[in-house]
């Protein structure tokens, strides 16, 4: 018996991407002439064969992954990182058989479940009850395996009293705990999680966490992929980056995320903004960490956001604003150049210009932030909006393994330096302004 | 554990897939199971709509082409006539609209989890057979009521059922792979239901047919299988050859065989394009 589950050797998968090509239509007769021939060629294509391998002008290979090997020992349990786009999921699916490759093999021993997203194959006419077997049954469980499961389902789902209620009534954290109370109970040799800790409200992420971690601790192999540096800390002891649909680096989770950080800075270009409206137009923002363009921010140091842009009239009162929002849409807070009543707000000119704000060190949550940035004038009106025109991930590269033990609530996660006196031996003025503040108020409860 | 290991590899063939198939069953009960219950959930009639539509289109066509264009029945009851021909008609054609949606229909499963794909029009197949299953009992009723004494012919009911019931799976593997990379087999198929409609024997019998173009006629699988369906019910009326009997099994047998054919071909880029 090898004590490798999952060999995987030259995987590749190449997509055809669309181009728009075709110049635009000058009259209705060449629209009309265009869409006959493109009927008649896309009607010959159907005839000859779905699987186009004749080269078409109008259309580019992408590979999504290209030559990706690793194996996958017995109970490990291995992160999968990199950037958006660099194959994770691609990865995944193949591994979950969803699509196939085309290139290369992989030999997988055990039975894999596959978490790409919970819920999958809800209905919303459905009870609860029905669901469970449904979802259950999609997700590859045995229709006696869910019978004797399901009370521990339904127990760790909270939602016992709507059991015969259909799936449409239910709130989307009620449908949340349910879909991921089933996909918790699957017992596989191979888990292949994908983001799915992103959901429901803390307590119940917190307790999904706690679930996975068992799974994972009972001997089972897990493969995970996520943008939250702290989860894959936690759960992976041995990670792999992505990056262009290549495997960049594998070995320990701490040395990879480092690297990740290390690589997703400096090969990241600002965003252009093509919105050109109202007196202020925006032309571009960028977020640089360490003198470098990224959109992976390492939490323990300070990043700049920068936004260009060009003032066509002077708009008295007008300021420039960043709003931050996390992947839940919550607001993180709101700066503007108005804040501090200083030079730029005052000394508006007409002109190009480019603004930066930094952000401190040490404030920020891990996960994906987006940032809105925006024009208004104050207590009147908006000159524009550009609404989550970045986004990058803030990671913690000294994120504490056991973070999910003691997770900080909020939004906003600062390390704040403390301090710590004995009583006794401080210094005796301090003590005097303590319990003179104390008797004071106990004075005034006398009164 | 190590006794099931899955080889994924590009391009392959899989011998697996049929077994897979087979391993899969139970979640072509539930996927089923689900599309039968949903069918009639917050309808108010329910179930009563399987038997409601076949008797409301009886209905229509017996005064149509009964009475007012008089077609001949040759000595049966035009309602009977009808209804012996609407309920595998009505079988193949709802197969063939909740099938070829299927997979469009069931988009975040495919994109998210491994199942053979076939498991989902066949399942589609399966409502429409429980459809057809109940208007059944609107067959017996009317039977009873023109007091059509059933024979022994109607043992040979069960066998023109399964080929429509094939019919309906090759039809919905084509239409429903068709439909995932072309959405404009959505407007095809109820073109393909409305034409179908004329070109089979459903609202006449057969005989209306000039003599010379029958065989030709009989080129469409529907027709042998609804004379069939007229033979074994009320035996007058009908119009069944053994070679229209033959054109209809081997048609049937040639879509099922290419349906299945093109959808294993096209199955593994599902995920990709839908």
């Amino acid at each position: 018996m090898s004590e490798y589950v999952i060999q995987a050797e030259g995987l590749g998968k190449k997509y055809m991407i669309g181009h728009q090509t075709r110049p635009r239509y000058e009259t209705l007769r060449d629209a009309v002439v265009d869409s006959f021939t493109r009927l008649g060629r896309r009607g010959l294509r159907l005839l000859r064969s779905s699987s186009q391998s004749v080269s078409d002008p109008g259309r580019e290979e992408l590979w999504a992954l290209r030559d990706v090997s690793f194996e996958v020992k017995r109970g490990d349990r291995l992160g999968v990182i990199g950037r958006n786009g660099a194959g994770k999921s691609t990865l995944l699916k193949i591994l979950g058989r969803i699509t196939d490759p085309t290139r290369g093999r992989a030999a997988i021993r055990g039975r894999v479940a596959s978490l790409l997203e919970v819920g999958t194959g809800f209905h919303p006419e459905l009870t609860g009850r029905e669901n469970i077997f449904l979802n259950g049954a999609i997700l590859g469980m045995s229709k006696s395996e869910i019978k004797s499961k399901f009370d521990e389902i339904v127990a760790f789902s909270e939602v016992e009293r709507f059991l015969d209620t259909p799936l449409k009534r239910y709130s989307s954290g009620m449908q949340v705990r349910l879909a991921f109370a089933v996909a918790a109970h699957l017992e596989p040799e191979i888990l292949v999680v994908d983001e799915v800790l992103a959901v429901g409200d803390f307590a119940f992420q917190k307790k999904s966490l706690g679930k996975m971690r068992d799974v994972a601790q009972g001997g089972r192999t897990v493969l995970f992929v996520s943008h939250d540096m702290g989860a894959i800390n936690t759960l992976c002891e041995k990670a792999m980056l992505l990056n262009a649909g290549s495997i960049v680096a594998s070995g320990a989770t701490r040395e990879i995320v480092a690297k990740y950080l290390d690589m997703a800075s400096g090969l990241y270009s600002p965003v252009r903004v093509p919105v050109h409206r109202g007196e202020l137009h925006l032309i571009g923002v960028d977020v640089t960490q360490n003198g470098r363009s990224t959109n992976v921010i390492n939490s323990r140091q300070p990043f700049t956001i920068a936004i260009e842009y060009e003032n066509v009239e002077v708009v008295p009162g007008s300021r420039l604003m960043v709003i931050l929002r996390n992947q839940k849409g919550e607001v993180i807070f709101t700066t503007s150049d108005y804040d501090d009543l200083t030079e730029p707000a005052a000394n508006r000119r007409t002109g190009r210009f480019i603004s930066t704000v930094t952000i401190p060190a040490k404030l920020l949550k891990e996960g994906s932030i987006y940032a809105t940035v925006a024009a208004d004038v104050r207590n009147d009106r908006m000159i524009c909006v550009v609404p989550d025109v970045l986004r990058a991930d803030v990671v913690d590269p000294e994120c504490d393994p056991y973070a999910e033990t003691h997770r900080r609530d909020g939004v906003v996660a600062p390390i704040l330096t403390w301090h710590m006196v004995p009583v006794d031996s401080s210094p005796p003025a301090e003590q005097s302004k303590w319990e003179a503040r104390s008797t004071n108020s106990m004075q005034r409860v006398q009164e | 554990m190590s006794s099931n290991t899955l080889v994924i590899e590009a391009g392959r063939t899989d011998r697996e897939y049929w077994k897979d198939l087979w391993r899969y069953r139970e979640l072509f009960y539930f996927l089923a199971w689900r599309d039968v219950l949903v069918r009639y959930k917050q309808a108010v009639l329910g179930v009563a709509w399987s038997v409601l539509r076949p008797l409301l289109t009886m209905l229509v066509f017996t005064v149509v082409f009964g009475r007012w264009a008089k077609l001949p029945s040759y000595g049966v009851p035009y309602p009977l006539l009808v209804l012996a021909a609407m309920l595998p008609w009505q079988l193949f054609i709802n197969a063939m609209q909740e099938g070829s949606n299927s997979l469009v229909a069931n988009t975040n499963m495919i994109t998210k989890v491994y199942f053979p794909r076939l498991i989902a029009p066949a399942s589609a197949v399966v409502v429409s057979f429980v459809d057809f299953l109940i208007s059944l009992v609107l067959l017996a009723f009317f039977m009873a009521w023109y007091r059509v004494t059933p024979g022994v012919r109607l043992l040979a009911i069960p066998v023109f059922t399964a080929l429509v019931v094939i019919a309906s799976l090759g039809a919905t593997s084509w239409l429903s792979a068709l439909t995932v990379k072309y959405r404009d087999f959505r407007f095809v198929v109820p073109f393909i239901v409305q034409f179908g409609m004329y070109a089979s024997p459903v609202a006449f019998s057969s005989r209306i047919v000039p003599e010379r173009w029958r065989l030709l006629y009989s080129l469409n699988p529907m027709v042998g299988i609804i004379e069939g369906f007229r033979w074994a019910i009320l035996g007058k009326g009908a119009e069944l050859t053994g070679i229209s009997i033959l054109l209809s099994i081997s048609g049937v047998a040639a879509l099922l065989v290419s349906g299945v054919w093109y959808f294993r071909r096209t199955e593994r880029t599902f995920a990709d394009v839908i």
